[in-house]
Order: C-alpha cells, then sequence, then structure tokens
C-alpha cells in the first residue's frame, strides 16, 4: 500500500503541474455549465425568460378574459413576463426591436365576432430570433381559442336541444365544467435539478471522465516511456504500481468534483443538495469514471490509443446519460439504454436527492458502486497483461 | 561468492528463442560486459537479470537470493540502468531521485549525495525536461546508484552521449567496481568494453558463444599481436637477429619496416628493442597493435558490433 501511495503521490505532482487538466477537469466544466445557465437556464423557469406584449384592441369579455385569466396568471407565476401595448402597431414595435419575444394582437371585433360565430382571431407576432417563445406564445392563444371553441359548441349545442336557459347562462356553466389552466409552482419536493445544478452537475460528471483519464492511462506513458521498466525492477509489487495508478485517477476526480461543487454553488447558484448525499454520490461516481476508463486504457495499445476511445467513450455515456440534455425523458429503447450510463445515475442520484432525503441517494450509489467495482476488477485483469513479466 | 548467477536463462518470444540457456556469473568487484550484435538478446538477459522480464527457465541469484522466490528481497540489491532514458521529465532531478529513493526506501542524504556523485548537484532542482542529453544520462545513471546496489545493471549507459558525460558515467562504474559492486555492462562502443570490462561474454543469436578475459579470447581465437617498426640501417641483420627470438612468430620487411607477429607484445617489446640495437640498427618508431574485441566479435559472430 506504501508503494501505491508513493506512486500515486509522484504522478499527482506531474499532475498538479500539467495545465491541460487543470482545463480539462475545472475550468471547461465550469464554463460550458455558465454558458449553458445563461443560454437556457432560464426556459426552466428560474426567471422570466421571455416578454409577451399583448395589444388589446377589442376591450370586450373574449379579450380581457384571455389577458387576465391566461396571460396574467401566467406572468403571475413568473413564466413569463407580460407588457401592455397601447396599439398593434406598438406591439409590433415592440417585438421588431427585440424588447419582446411576442405580441397577442387581440383585434377589434374579437369577443362579438366569438359571441356571434363569426371568425375570430387572435394574432400572434414573434420575434424571428426567438422561435422557442414564439411557439410557446402561439401555444397560449391557441390553448385559448380551443376552450372558447368548446364552449361555443357545447352552448350551440344546448340551445338547438330546446333547453330554454339563456345562452349567455349557458356559456358561463360551460366555462366553469372545463378544466381550469393553472401554473402550479412545483419547485419544491420534485425529484428534478433546477436548470444550473443540473448543468453544472452535467458537464462535472461529463469532464470527471476525462480528468481521471490522465491517471489510468498513466500505465501507458510509463511503458512508452521507459520508467515502467524502472518500475517493474524496483522492489515493488506489481499490484502496487497498478493500485498507485488507479488511485491517482480517483484523487484527480475527487479533487476536480469537489472543486466543481464548490464553484458551481458560489459562482453560479447551483443547488447540489445535502452535503452528505453528494459527496457519496460524488465517491461513488469518480470510481465508477475511474473503472470505465482503466477499462478502455487496459484494452489500448498505447497511451495516444486509449485517450481517443476514452475520448468516445466519454461522450459516447455523457450523451446517454443525460450530461447535455435530459435523454431519459425521451422514454422507450433510448430511456432503457441509458440506464447502463454512469453519468445517468449520477444525475438521478442528485435529482432524487433535491426531492428527498439522504437515504434517496443510496440505489444510484449502489448502482454506480456496482458499476465501479465491475469495470475496476476487469482494469485490474486486464491491465495484469501490460505489468506482467 | 559470486554477486550474481545466472544459470540456464531461457527466454522465447512466441517462436523465436531470444535468450537460449544464458550461463554466466559475476564476482564481487568485477564488470562484465556482455557484447553482442542488435538483436543478441541482451537486453532480454539484462531484463531477466533485474526482474523485469520472467524467465521460460533458468534461475537468477543475486548474493544467494533467488529471484524465482523472493524476487522483492533480490531487486533491492540490484541497481537498474536501463538503455532508454527512464525519467519524469515535469519532475526536477532530485524529486526523479527521491521518488525511486522513497521506493527502495533510501534517504535524502543518499539523493544529494548521488547528485554529487554524477555532478548535477547544482542543477538538481531543474525539471529533467530541461537537461541535455548528457546530463540526462547522468541522472538515468544516478538513479540506478541510489540505493547502493550490489550489483549494477547498465544497458547501454553511454549510447549518443556526448564525451564529457561518457568519462563521467566510465569513471562513476569504475569507482563503483573499485568499491566492491559487480556490474554487468552491455555497450556497442568496444574500447568502453576493453577500458571498463574484466571479463566480457559475447552474445549472439540468444547464445552465450564465448566469454572470459580480453587476452584469454585473444588467445582462446589464436589472434596474436603485432609490432610495426621503422629503422635506420641494414634490416638484413636485425631481420636475422628477430628471427631468431623465441617470442616472434614472424618477422616481414618491407621498405625501412619491418612487421613483427609476436604473442604478446607488452612482454616481449624490451627483448625485440634491445636486439635491434644490438644489430646495429635505429629505431625510428614503433607501433604495437593488440588484437582487440572487436577483431574476437568479428571472428566469432561474423558481424560487427554495431550491426
Amino acid at each position: 500500500m506504501r508503494h501505491a501511495l508513493l506512486i500515486a503521490a509522484r504522478d499527482l505532482r506531474e499532475r498538479a503541474r500539467d495545465r491541460t487538466l487543470h482545463v480539462l477537469a475545472i475550468v471547461l466544466p465550469l464554463g460550458l455549465a455558465g454558458i449553458f445557465t445563461l443560454i437556457l437556464g432560464d426556459i426552466s423557469g428560474d426567471s422570466p425568460m421571455f416578454t409577451f406584449a399583448v395589444a388589446d384592441s377589442d376591450g370586450g369579455v373574449v379579450a380581457t378574459t384571455f389577458t387576465g385569466e391566461v396571460l396574467e396568471r401566467a406572468a403571475a407565476s413568473g413564466a413569463i413576463r407580460l407588457r401592455t401595448a397601447a396599439s398593434e402597431q406598438e406591439a409590433r414595435t415592440l417585438v421588431g426591436d427585440g424588447t419582446a419575444t411576442a405580441a397577442f394582437l387581440l383585434p377589434e371585433g374579437l369577443t362579438e365576432a366569438v359571441r356571434t360565430g363569426g371568425a375570430a382571431r387572435i394574432e400572434v407576432v414573434g420575434n424571428v430570433d426567438a422561435p422557442t417563445g414564439t411557439d410557446i406564445a402561439r401555444s397560449l392563444a391557441q390553448a385559448y381559442a380551443d376552450r372558447l371553441l368548446a364552449i361555443r359548441t357545447a352552448v350551440a349545442a344546448t340551445v338547438r336541444s330546446g333547453v330554454p336557459t339563456p345562452p349567455a347562462e349557458l356559456a358561463s356553466a360551460a366555462a366553469a365544467a372545463l378544466p381550469q389552466a393553472a401554473v402550479v409552482e412545483d419547485t419544491t419536493g420534485r425529484r428534478q435539478l433546477d436548470a444550473k445544478t443540473q448543468y453544472a452537475a452535467g458537464m462535472a460528471v461529463f469532464f470527471l471522465f476525462f480528468a481521471v483519464q490522465p491517471g489510468v492511462t498513466g500505465l501507458l506513458d510509463e511503458r512508452r516511456d521507459g520508467t515502467l521498466a524502472r518500475l517493474l525492477a524496483a522492489p515493488v509489487r506489481r499490484t502496487s504500481i497498478l493500485a498507485g495508478k488507479l488511485l491517482t485517477g480517483v484523487v484527480v476526480g475527487l479533487v476536480s468534483t469537489a472543486l466543481l461543487v464548490v464553484a458551481s454553488s458560489v459562482l453560479m447558484g447551483a443547488r447540489w443538495g445535502h452535503p452528505a448525499g453528494v459527496a457519496l454520490l460524488v465517491v461513488a461516481g469518480v470510481l465508477a469514471a475511474t473503472g470505465a476508463m482503466a477499462v478502455v486504457a487496459a484494452i489500448a495499445r498505447t497511451s495516444e490509443q486509449a485517450g481517443g476511445w476514452q475520448a468516445i467513450t466519454a461522450i459516447v455515456l455523457g450523451a446517454l446519460g443525460g450530461a447535455f440534455f435530459p435523454v431519459s425523458q425521451a422514454g422507450g429503447v433510448l430511456d432503457a439504454i441509458s440506464l447502463v450510463s454512469p453519468h445517468r445515475w449520477f444525475l438521478r442520484g442528485l435529482a432524487d436527492l433535491a426531492g428527498g432525503d439522504v437515504a434517496a441517494v443510496l440505489p444510484p450509489v449502489a448502482v454506480l458502486s456496482f458499476f465501479a467495482a465491475l469495470t475496476g476488477g476487469l482494469a485490474l485483469l486486464l491491465f495484469r497483461k501490460v505489468v506482467r513479466p | 561468492m559470486a554477486v550474481l548467477s545466472c544459470s540456464g536463462l531461457k527466454r522465447r518470444f512466441g517462436d523465436v528463442p531470444a535468450v537460449d540457456d544464458v550461463s554466466f556469473t559475476i564476482a564481487e568487484g568485477e564488470t562484465y560486459g556482455l557484447l553482442g550484435p542488435n538483436g543478441a538478446g541482451k537486453t532480454t538477459t539484462i531484463s531477466m537479470v533485474t526482474g523485469v522480464l520472467e524467465r521460460d527457465a533458468g534461475e537468477v541469484v543475486v548474493e544467494g537470493i533467488a529471484m524465482s522466490t523472493r524476487a522483492t528481497a533480490a531487486k533491492r540489491l540490484v541497481g537498474y540502468v536501463p538503455q532508454e532514458l527512464a525519467l519524469y521529465p515535469d519532475l526536477t532531478g532530485r524529486e526523479n531521485l527521491r521518488f525511486f529513493a522513497s521506493l527502495y526506501g533510501a534517504g535524502r542524504k543518499r539523493v544529494d549525495h548521488v547528485l554529487d556523485v554524477v555532478g548535477l548537484a547544482e542543477r538538481a532542482d531543474d525539471l529533467a525536461r530541461e537537461y541535455s542529453g548528457g546530463m540526462k544520462r547522468r541522472l538515468n545513471v544516478a538513479i540506478g546508484l541510489l540505493h547502493e546496489p550490489r550489483l549494477l545493471v547498465l544497458d547501454e549507459p553511454t549510447a549518443g552521449v556526448d564525451p564529457q558525460s561518457r568519462n563521467q558515467i566510465i569513471e562513476n562504474v569504475r569507482a563503483l567496481a573499485a568499491q566492491g559492486v559487480a556490474i554487468l555492462y552491455t555497450t556497442h562502443y568496444m574500447e568502453e568494453a576493453e577500458r571498463l570490462c574484466d571479463r566480457v561474454g559475447i552474445i549472439d543469436s540468444g547464445r552465450l558463444v564465448a566469454e572470459g578475459a580480453r587476452r584469454e579470447l585473444v588467445e582462446r581465437l589464436g589472434e596474436r599481436d603485432r609490432i610495426s617498426l621503422r629503422l635506420d640501417g641494414d634490416l638484413a641483420h636485425a631481420t636475422s637477429a628477430l628471427g631468431a627470438m623465441r617470442d616472434v612468430q614472424a618477422v616481414a620487411a618491407h621498405g625501412t619496416g619491418l612487421e613483427l607477429v609476436v604473442g604478446d607484445a607488452s612482454e616481449c617489446l624490451p627483448a625485440v628493442l634491445s636486439a635491434i640495437s644490438a644489430a646495429g640498427n635505429v629505431v625510428r618508431s614503433v607501433e604495437v597493435t593488440e588484437p582487440d574485441l572487436e577483431t574476437v566479435f568479428l571472428h566469432l559472430t561474423g558481424k560487427a558490433l554495431r550491426e
């Protein structure tokens, strides 16, 4: 064990001077997570990203209900920001100059057209550079239009059936009978990470696989540089050499991930969850990453070949496991396949931790540990050929 | 007792026998040169001696400790200087030495001492990657000396080294041998082997084809020393006088010179010079040519050492 520690300490001293590793293990993941959060974070509802303008030229009940019941409720939930325009022209200008993502134009006569069964329309004007926001605006308008159509159909059917109730009362009754659209604040108690934590964790686990790489390919580097022969000639057990190399990967992984957790919490406001749960997940994740990368290194003939294969493995596992986007939401085969990725279990563990107590991380930790034991054992078996005399 | 005893070493790579039944011993303070053309099996033999490579058959015993049963204990007695530069370029010279010293349980004072011995004390805290080729070679040697080994194995330690560093390495090796360290040395430089080695083993195609001191090998092959003389005076008298000498096996005259074939030039040269003087000739120049290891090597292997 002493020799393994000595070998790992030497490796770490050398790695500490490797600026490439600093960039790969800390700067890059933190930077990318920050960029993703800036670009995409608001979509997930952390703060309103879309500003919608509304120009009500109608002033009738249909228009005011849309503005009051649909748009203002959405704004009150924090999902959008609402801005009232004095005219259609002003609303178009707001969209044109980028102040608003999209505008709802409620034309004069809208209420009357709905009441008389005429052609009624709510026009949505979208910014060409904001297709997502425009789609959301269109969806809101379409949902309201569908709701109006349902009421009108119900009233018409009732009137034709000879029921003497006035249509206005029938309409009220029909509206009350329809399910109410509601925006529910769902940030507590749910098993889901907020955007900042999702991206920070995704990048952390993705780059973790690169951070442990120099440690586990160290044996191939030593063979290439001739120092492996020197280690083999020393009074050191071969298993100590292997253990030292794996230990280097584990320590680099733990340090870089710990730094990322702290930095993303302080700088980006990521909420990782209970420290004990996070620590368990990080340790299990690092062991799994080390094991996986060690297997790839053990199969490769050279350090350079291992680097290429490891990059492919890290990218495929990362993409499958949801490091970039939540693949599991796609469902079906993709969801099932993603279960082989340690990334998936790491992120799932964090999500479970967000919605539960520390014990919630135990199943993902168990899976990651099993993955680590399996791959680590396989790597040791395969690496024996490298150090076999 | 021999410090190193190798017996019946065998190693195959696939169907190719790299080393086939090689046996030799090295005594305390003895420098043993293992010579052979490229691919002859030198490095494979050395790798088995150091425990880097496992043997298919045979045994390596270092000071009575068998590599097969107590490898770790045997390795503690062996210093190894591999052919390739085996250094960590991103560590300083001192850090390189301290790391290997820690593996062998050697202390920091020993590191400082070795840095002095190889002349790297002033540059000890520079990164190894910033060293010249010669300095790297010296550091490579220094690592092998750290734990005061009883057997030092050097695999072409002066390959590609500047003359100054080469001389320093050779002097280090001589000093170690004088202290009683057994040395196993391979080199492509014949003059280096002749300067350093008490005995040499010539290996070819995995087999040890000859072994002994240089003179023993020369005599075994029937090679003789030659003395070339340039004389003033009548060569006939000198030729006659020299031809009658017991130690002179052949005399040939050409121009103003004589070419003698003798058994041991250093022994019979005074008598030869006296005979010439007695014959009334004046010696203008003398050149002694001893058959060297290159000649022996060529004779035994049919190849030049650098092939």
